[in-house]
Parts: structure tokens; C-alpha cells; sequence
């Protein structure tokens, strides 16, 4: 046993040299992931009669061929952002939340009621008030399967997909009751949304004629703080150090539950906060299919970035230009959008089976070159 | 209240408990399967979806419901390949790509839905079977004895899985291979085929929960179709202890209580429809909350087997 510790820390000490094959493998494995989703949902596409390449042309130039789509294409990338944010910090612990979408429900009805509930108060005090209130209700929704998880070891993919179920009736429910518009019940329409938010807690817009607001700047902000976070603090190295090895960190007296919670809760809180912005930045009320499936495409652009908050930036701004090329495509060519999902699974079946595969060759590679190396001295 | 202890509305109930319990048999003894040899499968939800738009398909298109049980069960066993091929042979994290192919057939299913069907349209699905003289018997004679064959086939997938499991070699196998596959695989079995085995035999089985949706229960295919019932499904494999048993009865449990909810609609209780349908979500957490003693769980469960590490 102490032979064996001892070797590996020789090993370690003896080869200082920076490990070029992982970096290649993080850079290449996503892109070959998202190159091969693409390429069988194509041969899908040709199946079905439609041209994959025309389509995906379309798709490129509603991302990326306007001053609008560049700019819509940030306005999807930031929740996606934020999400993910969230996802990486769990997923360092360990844990699979899968919960985003419900996160970001109640988040966005924190960030909705506060200011509707409130609406003459300045908005430099009520956008703060509507993002902590979010914060908190999509980290509450969060911390209960964290804590569910950490104490009675339910599975927290299972317990996340049903609080998922469970924000989206609590929604529609308030949506037809007590949020509905009350200038929608007097004319009698009944559309499932909430009166107008008032003006002064919409965010500001960062390119005129655009939807692109300021919640961009704080999420690349909070990536940057989310990076310090999980790599210079004690907090977020036990977070790391619990997701490594439960075991070890038990040992060295970490208290393996409550990181799980708090992973869970700030993946919550981040989730919830992605909420608040798309209510104050973009739709400025709350409304069915706000969450435009974020939660599930902020998981996949999290596993593409490495779980890592820088590499989640370009991840993030990828699949948010893909979002919206998909709208396009749907409407230019009649692919139907629900394509992206199909796509997104294919990528995370790509980069989950070929990731651990491509390590482990890695690994042995290194470990072969090591071995010459040793017999060689 | 009075009018909903009629025994008109409790036949009504105990009936759609029946039907409502088909998908989640069909889906959770097969994931019984899969877990009982170490894998979780956590796509059944994406393969419930996929196979039951194809079983939905070729019935239409066809106007053979044989073949379209045929069409959900070949795309089960094809998505059970994906993933065994993606959790067994390249040992990926199994919650991740169980969520993969999980988007990916809600993203097809809807995708060729939309291109190939476009409209609501509806099949004429599997009829009721009186069962000769058993049917005859009053009030648990109509229950019982007068359904489709795919709740048949539920309700008799539950005794064939439990001697499989216990009295056959093949079941020693998928439990030596959940519990130790080391040792399994020091004794000569093949641990990667029969996990491949398992993973796809719950997924045909899951193909054939879809199936029970689309052309037995439902008649018909919408965008999610499912609702997170596959999910429910993986819950109840942990509720019913791995037992095929147990599952039943989970299974039964949630789909009275569904019933009881869809009947709390039609007499009009005054309980807003959106937190009736809430009630089996949190009957699911609340499941998985009382089941969380894990003594039974097998103990390879989530890990994938790498020979070389041994």
C-alpha cells in the first residue's frame, strides 16, 4: 500500500512537463462530438427527403449572417451560461442536475412577482431585489434534492426530473390564477401570462434595435467568479475534492453532504437566476415555454465545455447560435427546431462514450511512454 | 362527494389503474433487468417516446398493430445497442448518457412526428379481449378480464420476469454480473454480453411501454408523449427493491393514484387541474424518499467493468 503511494508521487515528481495530449483531447473531443452529431442527424435529414446541407447553411446564416442573429445569438447564450454555470459546480461534486428547467421556473417567478408585487420602487433597487429573489427560489428548488441526495441518497437525476414536472404545473397554475394579467381576464382572453412588468427593472439594452441586454455582462462576469470560486477558494476546492472522492474527503474531514446541498443549491441559484434575466431582459413578463428548454441545452454546453466556467463561454455562445439557426431553419426550410434536441442528444452520447474512451488511451499512452522512459534510465 | 363512491366511478378507477399500470410494467421490470445486471439506464423515457411514435407510425401507415409493436420493439433493441455500446463497451458515466438518449428521442420522436405525421391524427389501437368465463364474473369479472393484449402481457411479464430472475442461470448471471462482475468475469461469464443482454432486453421492453401508450392506451402520438412516465419507471425499479414484485406494486400504486387524479377531473372536484397532475411527481419523490434503504441495491450498480483494473 505505502509502496504504491509512494511510487505515484515519484511518478508525479518526476515528470513536470505539461500534459499536452489532455489539453488536445479537451479542445478535440467537443468539436468531434458535435461534428458527428451533426453529421448523422444530416444522414437523417437526407432520409427525410430534406437537403442537410442547404439546411444547415440556413442555420449558420440566421446564427450568424445578421447584425440581429449575431446579437440573438448572445441573448440565447447567456442563460445558457448561467445554467451551465450551475451544471459545472454540481457536476464537480459529483452530482447530475438535471433540474435546471424547474430551477429556472421558479426563478423567474420569484423575478416576475417581486417587481409586479412592488412596481414603485426605483430599479436600482428592485432588479437586484428580482435577481437575489430568483437566486434564491431556483437554489431552494435546487437544495431539495441536494439535501434529499446527501442525506437519504435519492438519486438526484430521478428527484430533478420530477421537481422539473412539478415548478412547470406550480407555474401554469399561478399562470391561470393569481399571476394571470388582469387586463387579459377583463377582455376575457385568458392567455396564460402575467401583466407587463414595470419598466424601470427591465434591463438595459446593450445594442439598440436588438434584444441584447446587460444580463450578458453579468454572466461572463459571474463565469470569471465561478472559476475563482471552484479553483482558489476552500469551499470550492472541497467541492472538487467531495466529486474526486467522497471517500478521501470524508477521511480528511470534509463533510461529503453538505457540499453535495450547497452544490446543489448554488446549481439551483445560478439556474434561477438565468430565470430572472430572460424575465427582465427579454420577455419583461412571465410566460408559458419561457424556459425554451434551456435547462436541458445549458447541461450540454457545460459537458462540451469541459465543465470548466471559461470553457463554457464559447460552449454557451455555440449552442446558443445553434438555437437560434434552428428557429430559422424551421421557418426558412420547415425542419422542425425539436431537431436541435435530437442533436443535443446525440452529442452528449458522443462525448460521454468517446470522453472516457479517449482518457483512458491517453492514459496508457502516457503511461507507456513513462515506462519507456523508466527502462531507457 | 357523495357521487364519487358510486361503484360506476370506483369500476371506472380501478379499470384506467389497470391500463395506466401497462407502460410502467412494461418499462420498469425491463429496467429491472438492466439494473439487476449493473446499468441504469436512464433513457427509457427517450426509447418510450421513439418507439412508441414508430409503433404509432407503422400502425397507421399499415393499418397492422402487429407490425407496429414490431417497429417499437426493433427501436428499442436499437436504442438498447446505443447504449450499451456507450455505457458498457466505452464506460461512459451512465446518468449522462442515459440523459443523451433520453434528448435524443424526444428530439426524434417529435422531429419525425412533425415531418411524417404533422397533424393530430388518431389509430385504432388494440381493442379489449374478454377472457372466456373469467370475464363473466360480476364487477372484478370487467376489470380484470376485459383488456388489451399489451395489459395481458403487463401484468404476465411480472411472474415470467420474477422466475427468470430467481429460479433460471441466466438470472444468476445477471445478478453475479450487478453484484460482482470481477467475479463473474474470474468464473467465465461474459460480463459485457450479459450486461448488453440486459440493457437491451429492458429497452425492447421499454419499446413496448411506448407501444402501450401510443396504440393501446392513447391511440395516438403528440410531442412528449410520455410526460416523464419512463422516468417515473426507473424510479419504481429502486421503489420495488429490484423485485419484480415490488415493481407491480409501485406500479399499481402510481397509476390508482393517476386514476383517482384523471377521475377527480372528469366529476369535477374542486382541485385546479395543474396541481392534480402534480401529484404523481411528488408521489415519486416521496417513493423514492421511503425506498432509500439500499441494502438490496445491486453492487456494481452505475459502475462500468474494466477488465484491466482488476
Amino acid at each position: 500500500m505505502s509502496t504504491g503511494t509512494g511510487q505515484a508521487v515519484q511518478k508525479e515528481s518526476r515528470s513536470p512537463r505539461f500534459d499536452w495530449s489532455r489539453l488536445l483531447l479537451n479542445a478535440i473531443l467537443p468539436f468531434a462530438g458535435v461534428v458527428a452529431a451533426l453529421a448523422i442527424a444530416g444522414i437523417f435529414l437526407a432520409l427525410l427527403k430534406t437537403d442537410p446541407l442547404g439546411a444547415y447553411l440556413t442555420l449558420i446564416d440566421g446564427a450568424l449572417g445578421s447584425t440581429f442573429g449575431i446579437t440573438q445569438t448572445l441573448v440565447k447564450a447567456t442563460p445558457l451560461l448561467l445554467v451551465g454555470l450551475g451544471i459545472c459546480i454540481a457536476f464537480r461534486a459529483n452530482v447530475i442536475n438535471i433540474g435546471a428547467e424547474g430551477q429556472i421556473i421558479m426563478g423567474a417567478l420569484a423575478g416576475a412577482a417581486i417587481p409586479l408585487s412592488l412596481p414603485d420602487l426605483p430599479g436600482l433597487i428592485l432588479i437586484p431585489a428580482a435577481c437575489l429573489g430568483g437566486f434564491l427560489a431556483g437554489g431552494i428548488w435546487g437544495f431539495i434534492p441536494g439535501i434529499l441526495k446527501a442525506r437519504l441518497r435519492v438519486n438526484e437525476i430521478l428527484s430533478t426530473i420530477m421537481m422539473n414536472a412539478i415548478a412547470l404545473q406550480f407555474m401554469n397554475f399561478l399562470l391561470q390564477g393569481p399571476l394571470m394579467d388582469p387586463e387579459n381576464v377583463k377582455r376575457g382572453t385568458f392567455l396564460a401570462q402575467s401583466a407587463r412588468l414595470p419598466q424601470q427593472v427591465w434591463l438595459p439594452r446593450l445594442v439598440p434595435q436588438t434584444l441584447l441586454h446587460a444580463g450578458l455582462i453579468l454572466a461572463i462576469v459571474l463565469a470569471v467568479l465561478v472559476y475563482v470560486f471552484l479553483w482558489r477558494t476552500t469551499i470550492g476546492y472541497q467541492i472538487r475534492a467531495v466529486g474526486l472522492s467522497p471517500e478521501a474527503s470524508r477521511y480528511s474531514g470534509i463533510d461529503v453532504g453538505r457540499n453535495v446541498a450547497l452544490s446543489m443549491a448554488l446549481a439551483g441559484g445560478f439556474a434561477g437566476l438565468a430565470g430572472v434575466i430572460e424575465v427582465i431582459g427579454v420577455q419583461h413578463r412571465l410566460m408559458e415555454g419561457l424556459t425554451s428548454g434551456y435547462g436541458f441545452t445549458g447541461i450540454v454546453a457545460a459537458l462540451l465545455g469541459g465543465l470548466h466556467p471559461l470553457g463554457l463561454l464559447p460552449a454557451s455562445a455555440f449552442f446558443g447560435g445553434l438555437l437560434v439557426g434552428a428557429d430559422k431553419m424551421q421557418r426558412a426550410v420547415q425542419i422542425p427546431s425539436s431537431l436541435v434536441t435530437a442533436i443535443l442528444g446525440m452529442i452528449v452520447l458522443v462525448v460521454s462514450g468517446a470522453g472516457i474512451w479517449a482518457r483512458t488511451w491517453a492514459a496508457r499512452r502516457l503511461a507507456g511512454r513513462r515506462r519507456e522512459e523508466e527502462e531507457r534510465a | 362527494m357523495k357521487g364519487v363512491l358510486h361503484i360506476g366511478v370506483l369500476t371506472g378507477i380501478l379499470n384506467s389503474m389497470i391500463a395506466l399500470a401497462t407502460p410502467f410494467l412494461y418499462a420498469a421490470i425491463g429496467e429491472t433487468f438492466a439494473q439487476t445486471a449493473g446499468v441504469v439506464n436512464l433513457g427509457v423515457d427517450g426509447i418510450m417516446l421513439l418507439a412508441g411514435f414508430a409503433a404509432f407510425f407503422v400502425t397507421l401507415t399499415t393499418g397492422n398493430l402487429w407490425l407496429g409493436l414490431l417497429a417499437a420493439a426493433l427501436v428499442g433493441l436499437l436504442m438498447g445497442l446505443i447504449m450499451s455500446l456507450v455505457s458498457v463497451t466505452l464506460k461512459a458515466e451512465q446518468g449522462v448518457s442515459g440523459i443523451g438518449l433520453y434528448m435524443f428521442g424526444l428530439g426524434m420522436s417529435s422531429l419525425l412526428f412533425k415531418v411524417l405525421v404533422g397533424t393530430v391524427k388518431t389509430v385504432e389501437g388494440f381493442r379489449p379481449v374478454d377472457i372466456p368465463l373469467l370475464s363473466a364474473i360480476p364487477f372484478f369479472g370487467q376489470i380484470l378480464f376485459h383488456n388489451s393484449v399489451l395489459v395481458y402481457g403487463a401484468f404476465l411479464l411480472v411472474p415470467l420476469a420474477w422466475v427468470v430472475l430467481e429460479k433460471t442461470t441466466l438470472g444468476l448471471k445477471l445478478k453475479a454480473v450487478g453484484q460482482n462482475p470481477a467475479a463473474a468475469d474470474s468464473l467465465g461469464i461474459s460480463v459485457v454480453g450479459i450486461r448488453y443482454l440486459a440493457v437491451c432486453l429492458g429497452a425492447v421492453l421499454a419499446g413496448i411501454a411506448g407501444a402501450s401508450l401510443s396504440i393501446s392506451l392513447l391511440n395516438l402520438f403528440q410531442d412528449d408523449l410520455t410526460a416523464g412516465q419512463g422516468f417515473i419507471a426507473v424510479a419504481l425499479v429502486y421503489f420495488g427493491g429490484w423485485s419484480p414484485f415490488g415493481v407491480l406494486a409501485g406500479a399499481l400504486l402510481f397509476s390508482v393514484v393517476n386514476s383517482i387524479q384523471l377521475w377527480m377531473q372528469v366529476l369535477g372536484v374542486n382541485l385546479p387541474a395543474s396541481v392534480a397532475v402534480m401529484l404523481p411527481y411528488a408521489l415519486t419523490i416521496l417513493a423514492l424518499m421511503i425506498s432509500a434503504n439500499r441494502a438490496r441495491q445491486p453492487a456494481a450498480l452505475n459502475k462500468p467493468f474494466d477488465r484491466s483494473e482488476n
